[in-house]
């Protein structure tokens, strides 16, 4: 007798198995709001197919009463898509993307936890969509960099009125990228990399 | 039991079930990217999902793309993960440390420049 669990699972293909010398893995989180490319950069990086998680969350909807005067419960699917880069034989990159509105926070718990660092995905017809997200980074001390999805429609800004507007310090690395394209996405994570390397060799760290 | 067909997928109560009501598994220590690799067969008389693992994992699969694949949250599935960890089914590799140590940060932008 067969179980229905087991025969409805499609696992990973076979090209897409991992080596079992793989022994620890990384990850670099994509944030940004909806519509902005993140899980278009992820798709361009990634080795294997990308992947969804789903988690649920249950949240009160506000502003709606009904006669009983009881709150009414919300149940919302929020969805994160991630793709995997094999580094090496023993190093695996996981490369997340993630809502960066206020109210997704909750999934940041432990996928921020032991992150690399950040990419901050913008698009600069909504800058402001950005602001909550670049807070909340710099309150973590989570390194990022800021990419700008170069939309054609998108207005083109300097760097100075970015990073006026973004108020980026100096330090953090802006650039402008092409989430449809694997070379532009392959150097924003490449530039996050960097960013880290120059942090850890400015501040000591082994 | 009740045939899969009549759950709704992602239901409270069908996810209560799964994990007979059990609910965080932070004692288990596992990240998102943590890697499982399954040690022994599946056997008989197992839960279906963790005969599932079992069989995803018979190549090093992070803890996240187990969720992915078995369409299960990844706070259902840590607990699945648990069970299996403390009957010693599959072994865990644990990420990189938090603080990148700089051969981690090299070999990463050494393994982009390649992609």
């Amino acid at each position: 007798m067969a179980s229905r669990t087991s025969d409805t699972v499609v696992g990973p293909r076979s090209e897409d198995a991992l080596p079992s010398s793989a022994t620890s893995a990384v990850k670099i989180v994509i944030v940004g709001g909806f519509g902005v490319g993140k899980t278009t950069l992820v798709h361009s990086v990634s080795e294997i197919r990308p992947l969804t998680t789903e988690e649920t969350m249950t949240q009160a909807s506000a502003g709606v009463d009904d006669l009983a005067g009881v709150e009414r419960k919300r149940m919302t699917t929020v969805a994160m898509d991630f793709g995997r880069i094999s580094i090496d034989d023993e190093l695996v990159l996981y490369v997340f993307g993630t809502p960066g509105q206020q109210r997704f926070w909750f999934l940041w718990n432990g996928l921020f936890e032991g992150a690399l660092g950040a990419v901050v995905l913008v698009d600069t017809r909504r800058l402001e969509a950005s602001f909550d997200v670049l807070g909340r980074l710099e309150e973590s001390q989570t390194p990022f960099v800021v990419a700008v999805n170069a939309f054609d429609e998108a207005p083109s800004y300097s760097d100075e009125e970015l990073r006026e507007a973004l108020d980026l310090t100096a330090e953090v690395p802006l650039l402008m990228c092409d989430a449809r394209s694997r070379e532009s996405s392959k150097d924003v994570l490449l530039a996050l990399m960097r960013y880290l390397y120059s942090l850890a060799t400015t501040t000591g760290a082994k | 039991m009740t045939p899969d067909e009549e759950w709704d997928e992602g239901s409270p109560e069908r996810l209560y079930v799964l994990t007979g009501g059990r609910s965080g598994s932070e004692d288990a220590g596992l990240d998102l990217v943590t890697l499982i690799v399954t040690r022994s067969a599946p056997q008989i008389g197992m839960q279906p999902e963790h005969e599932s693992i079992l069989r995803l994992c018979e190549a090093p699969l992070s803890v996240v793309e187990i969720s992915a694949h078995l369409k299960l949250p990844v706070s259902i599935v840590t607990v699945l993960l648990a069970d299996l960890l403390a009957e010693e089914h599959v072994e865990a590799r644990a990420p990189a440390p938090a603080l990148p140590d700089i051969d981690i940060i090299k070999a990463v932008i050494h393994g982009l420049q390649n992609l």
